[in-house]
């Protein structure tokens, strides 16, 4: 059994392909901090320079995921579950795209289990 | 007695130029009070060619504004700060509606910084100047101030009104103009302080512009005329922000959040006294505005001698928080900002219990009966240890971890075992172990034997990924401004080179 550390709810796969028409390639990076922390941002390939050293957590959509490297050491236990929210009315102060179209992406995460950490380890060897 | 809601307008326009202009695509957005989850008002949702008209009108301005003398600058902050001043009170409800903090909060902190803020840099503005050096006795070195241009102002929705002073105070103090964008779930209290100051504020000086950072953010971020980008948020938007800058070669400042270490060591149980009680109260400030602070002091380090009976004074206290109606003066704490904002701190109490983490108190949502569509969360202690999530992310919440320590050694690792460095807090009755630990603390800012103080004349700003540049004191002007070195000769006689 493969582990994956990133999965995408049916929902957010639509809303990214809604937002490719009309943006083209996009890429994710998981945020932190003040606000809108810990939501996952998604921008236009072309517009966002991802840190060289940023880890990839996987694809979502066609679209590479990542997050940053000191980041990922207290990611790396759990599972992120790319999740969306219909937003008509309130949304932050971050620029992530899908916010325009009155949605805004969510990081939902489940805590691996000792096996599927193993299994990991295995995995990324 | 509560305050009751008042009627606000049915919506509101971008205010560009003095006037109040609506968005070019006609359409506006639904602005809810998290308070009750109703209608406030309806805001307007601009478009690139709306961010345009901003930056022109603030274009314009700039050519008379630059001008200005500093009697005349400092005159007109005074003014503002007079108007705020004397609409305080309907300010701080309509701050408390757009945000959901409690309004014992917006009356006596969030609206009396704002005034105080404009004043401040109304004074230090007359009190300071540029520097001449005597470089021999023919030449003559000016470092002279000059205002950057027009400049944007991307700010956040826990401090609506009191963020927008700290952005536009020492801007327009220094002579700039100003394209401010409000965060999109609190641009109300913004609005309604543009309403209050509009008759002093001569036109194009300060400009809103409202909506989504999406595409708006962006071109104003790299409009060719703006000359600056302040902006509060979180630290993906800010790297963004900071690549954009790259495209003008233009500053940016970026305040990008933390997770506060808040240091209490085995001392300050020496005496049950006013200084004991106000270590508790120093804890329990992790529910200051419903936890929604970058400073939030969020990871409580006490010493294990004085765990156990430090806590059941703390859990005391916070058993004793309020909050069933943010606009009844009594209530301790208000509502969170968003729906989504509630759901992403109930994520994360439920990965705090998914990780291990005890939970001491509250763990849930707060059923309000007055208000059961707003956004309400318990005041809420995990204990755990420095390396779980909920201890190294920023859950933006009134969601307090708490670890114990041996000795100072281990306090300070822990306190600096994290990616951000924005404030921290050190509670000791020993001056030695307070001025190690203020120096070894890696922060902008450390409050020692007290917390979450916000004097305008303090700098303030981060370490490591919590950002870049200073906000508040004077310093702040020179964020604002360029130096311009003019380099006088009164030698009658050439260099002999040529």
């Amino acid at each position: 059994m493969r582990i994956h550390r990133l999965t995408a709810t049916s929902e957010a796969l639509k809303v990214i392909e809604m937002l490719k028409k009309e943006y083209g390639e996009l890429v994710f990076n998981q945020s932190g901090g003040c606000c809108d922390g810990t939501a996952p941002m998604c921008y236009e390939k072309k517009d966002f320079h991802v840190p060289s050293r940023n880890v990839k957590m996987g694809e979502v959509g066609g679209c590479e995921f990542f997050i940053d490297k000191d980041q990922f050491e207290y990611f790396r236990y759990s599972q992120v579950i790319l999740d969306v929210k219909e937003e008509k009315a309130a949304f932050g102060n971050s620029f992530s795209l899908e916010i325009d179209e009155g949605y805004q992406f969510i990081t939902r995460s489940r805590i691996f289990s000792d096996e599927e950490n193993r299994l990991l380890k295995e995995q990324e060897k | 007695m509560a305050y009751s809601r008042p009627t606000y307008k049915p919506r509101y326009e971008n205010f560009i130029g003095g006037e109040w202009v609506p968005p070019l695509s006609g359409e506006y957005f639904d602005n809810l009070s998290p308070v009750d989850g109703e209608l406030l008002t309806k805001i307007p949702r601009s478009s690139t060619a709306d961010v345009d008209a901003a930056v022109a009108a603030g274009v314009k301005a700039f050519e008379t504004y630059k001008h200005t003398s500093v009697i005349e600058r400092s005159t007109l902050l005074n003014k503002i700060a007079d108007k705020i001043e004397a609409n305080l009170e309907a300010l701080a409800i309509a701050e408390t509606l757009d945000n959901g903090k409690a309004v014992r909060e917006t009356l006596a902190a969030d609206v009396p910084l704002v005034v105080d803020h404009f004043r401040y840099f109304a004074s230090v503005i007359r009190g300071e100047a540029g520097t001449v050096a005597d470089l021999d006795e023919n030449t003559i070195s000016q470092e002279i101030h000059e205002p950057l241009g027009v400049v944007a102002q991307i700010i956040p929705w826990n401090f609506p009104l009191l963020m927008a002073a700290w952005k536009i105070a020492p801007a327009i103090a220094a002579g700039n103009c100003v394209v401010l964008k409000p965060a999109s779930a609190t641009p109300m209290s913004i609005l309604l302080l543009m309403e209050t100051i509009q008759d002093v504020l001569p036109k194009g000086v300060v400009n809103i512009i409202n909506g989504a950072g999406g595409k708006i953010g962006k071109h104003l971020s790299t409009h060719p005329d703006i000359k600056k980008v302040g902006f509060t948020g979180e630290t993906t938007t800010g790297q963004l922000i900071m690549q954009y800058a790259t495209e003008n070669i233009i500053p940016s400042t970026l305040e990008l959040g933390g997770k506060s270490p808040n240091v209490f060591f085995e001392s300050i149980m020496d005496k049950d006294d006013e200084f004991f009680d106000k270590a508790i109260e120093g804890l329990v400030l992790f529910a200051f505005n419903s936890g929604e602070v970058c400073t939030c002091p969020s990871r409580a380090l006490i010493q294990e001698s004085i765990y156990e009976p430090f806590m059941k004074r703390v859990l005391e206290r916070v058993k004793a928080i309020t909050q069933e109606n943010p606009l009844d003066p009594t209530t301790k704490m208000g509502a969170q900002a968003s729906v989504n904002q509630k759901e992403k701190i109930l994520e994360y109490i439920r990965i705090g219990k998914e990780e291990g983490a005890e939970c001491l108190i509250g763990g849930a949502e707060y059923k309000n009966k007055t208000f059961p569509k707003g956004n309400y969360i318990q005041p809420t202690i995990f204990k755990g240890h420095n390396k779980m999530r909920i201890f190294q992310e920023e859950i933006f919440g009134p969601v307090l971890c708490v670890t114990t320590f041996k000795d100072e050694a281990e306090a300070l690792a822990i306190a600096n075992d994290t990616i951000y460095g924005l404030g921290s807090g050190v509670w000791s009755r020993d001056a030695h172990q307070l001025h190690s630990m203020s120096r070894g603390i890696e922060a902008g800012r450390v409050w020692v034997n007290c917390y979450h103080l916000y004097p305008s004349h303090a700098s303030f700003g981060g370490y490591k990924k919590s950002g870049i540049g200073r906000e508040t004191h004077m310093m702040m002007l020179n964020a604002y401004r360029h130096t311009k070195n003019i380099l006088t000769s009164y030698n009658k006689n050439k260099l002999g080179f040529f």
